[in-house]
């Protein structure tokens, strides 16, 4: 099939940026979408122009390192999946094709496709870790963990970390994904310890990173390539909201 | 009230203050929408409509233990500082939002958005705007055609014998019906409720009360329309 693509351009953080179009011939409808920016890379090389900076690593999905507003849906038109694994059949002959970076505050645009999602990895930093030892692999079944529980930790923790969220919600923010990564540990004993000053710090952190706050759209869930519920989110609001008022007038000036 | 200081610090707090001050004014709305089914019913012996009846009672509830106007007037100012709260908190998360994403997407998202949730911020807006000429219209009679105090029975079926003003009332409920559609909804996940079997029944609580809200609040205009209350 042969595509219009009109592709943001941005030689770096400083450069203002703009829509390119290419041309995108002979893609076959087996390939994955980042085989065909591969494609078009490829004869943007050989004609010796820059090609679309874009980051991937995995293609499977699992590793988070491609993302894109691909016709302004992160990630594409399919659901549960990620930009890698969305087909070419997913296309029609003919088609244009509108990708951009993901668009936030936090999430500034380092080149092209390539944005910097540093502001992630600080939420972590702020709480997403657990300080007890919980001992070695033989140890993990001493604790038992209703099964429940677990599934719903385990389904937290499959974000990973991509940034559709961000990019999907109209206020840009990471409740999903500081939701998520606050909830898979807190619903295992061992992350009770440092529960509500974990999700105070997040929640916290979140904001100084200059993400937005939830308005209950529920377009995060619908980007998420892993289907992660926005119930976290509600879980996060009640632990950030204990920890306040457990808090408050407890702690000296802060 | 350090504990609301530090609730206000962070977005998730001012959410939590949204959600409750929006818990207040629900509450208003439907004790509002009861009072004016009032409106239907019929004039007893003394000749006075229940509805005329019904505002002097909440004029004068509680005296002499409470002064004339007391809880009339103490609740308006309960509602007025829930009000301050909830646009107050609005308008700085909107900020908040707002710096979040300095440049639109080209392509208009095509997720699916409740257009509910979409026309929340607008919607708040009509309704403050709405609340005033309300105000102005029904309780102090200054954009009132033919207003006199205290008869509010009289007034109601006179203010709503104006066809584009009783269109414009039954918008503007439209307009609060789908912001409480959102909000009731909204309410749940921004305080924390997490029981499965409330999840279940957020969004069926969340439609059917907006729509109660609606046919009772539209009943009225409709009702004087059509000729039914004269």
């Amino acid at each position: 099939m042969n595509l219009t693509l009109h592709v943001w351009r941005q030689t770096g953080p400083r450069d203002k940026g703009g829509f390119e179009t290419y041309r995108a011939d002979d893609v076959s409808e087996s390939m994955s979408f980042l085989d065909m920016l591969d494609l078009v890379n490829e004869e943007l090389t050989l004609a010796g122009k820059e090609p679309i900076a874009f980051e991937h690593d995995c293609r499977e999905g699992i590793c988070g390192s491609c993302g894109m507003m691909i016709n302004g849906v992160a990630h594409g038109p399919q659901k549960l999946i990620t930009a890698c694994q969305l087909h070419m059949r997913s296309f029609r002959d003919g088609d244009e094709i509108w990708i951009e970076p993901f668009r936030a505050t936090a999430f500034p645009v380092m080149r092209d496709l390539v944005v910097d999602r540093n502001s992630f990895d600080r939420v972590i930093q702020a709480g997403g870790y657990i300080s007890v030892r919980t001992g070695s692999a033989q140890d993990a079944n001493a604790t038992p963990i209703p099964k429940p529980d677990a599934d719903r930790a385990f389904d937290a923790a499959a974000c990973i970390g991509c940034g559709a969220c961000v990019a999907a919600c109209p206020n840009a923010s990471a409740m999903l994904f500081t939701a998520a990564k606050a909830a898979h540990l807190s619903y295992v004993p061992q992350g009770q310890t440092e529960r509500l000053d974990r999700a105070l710090s997040m929640a916290q952190r979140h904001d100084e990173e200059g993400f937005g706050n939830c308005t209950n759209h529920g377009a995060c869930q619908e980007a998420c390539p892993k289907g992660i519920s926005v119930d976290y989110i509600a879980r996060l609001n009640r632990d950030v909201l204990k920890g306040t008022l457990s808090k408050a007038g407890s702690t000296s000036g802060d | 009230m350090s504990r609301v200081v530090s609730l206000y610090r962070s977005s998730v707090g001012k959410k939590s203050l949204m959600a409750v001050s929006g818990i207040i004014l629900i509450g208003f709305v439907f004790g509002h929408m009861a009072g004016n089914l009032k409106a239907f019913e019929a004039v007893g012996e003394s000749g006075v409509h229940p509805l005329d009846s019904y505002a002097q009672f909440l004029r004068e509830v509680g005296y002499p233990l409470i002064p004339e106007y007391g809880l009339l007037w103490g609740v308006r100012l309960a509602l007025l500082a829930a009000v301050g709260v909830h646009i107050v908190a609005a308008y700085q998360l909107w900020r908040q939002s707002r710096a979040a994403r300095t440049r639109r997407y080209h392509k208009p998202d095509s997720q699916v958005f409740s257009y509910a949730s979409r026309t929340m911020r607008w919607g708040g807006v009509i309704i403050v705007l709405f609340v005033i000429y309300h105000l102005l219209h029904f309780t102090t009679g200054d954009v009132h055609p033919d207003f006199e105090y205290g008869s509010v029975y009289q007034n109601l079926v006179i203010g709503f014998q104006s066809v584009p003003v009783a269109l414009f009332y039954i918008v503007a409920v439209g307009a609060l019906s789908l912001h409480l559609y959102h909000g009731i909804w909204s309410v749940f996940a921004t305080l924390g409720v997490q029981n499965p079997r409330v999840e279940r029944l957020r969004r069926p609580l969340a439609a059917g009360l907006s729509l109660v809200l609606f046919l009772g609040y539209v009943s009225v205009p409709i009702a004087v329309m059509i000729g039914v209350l004269d």
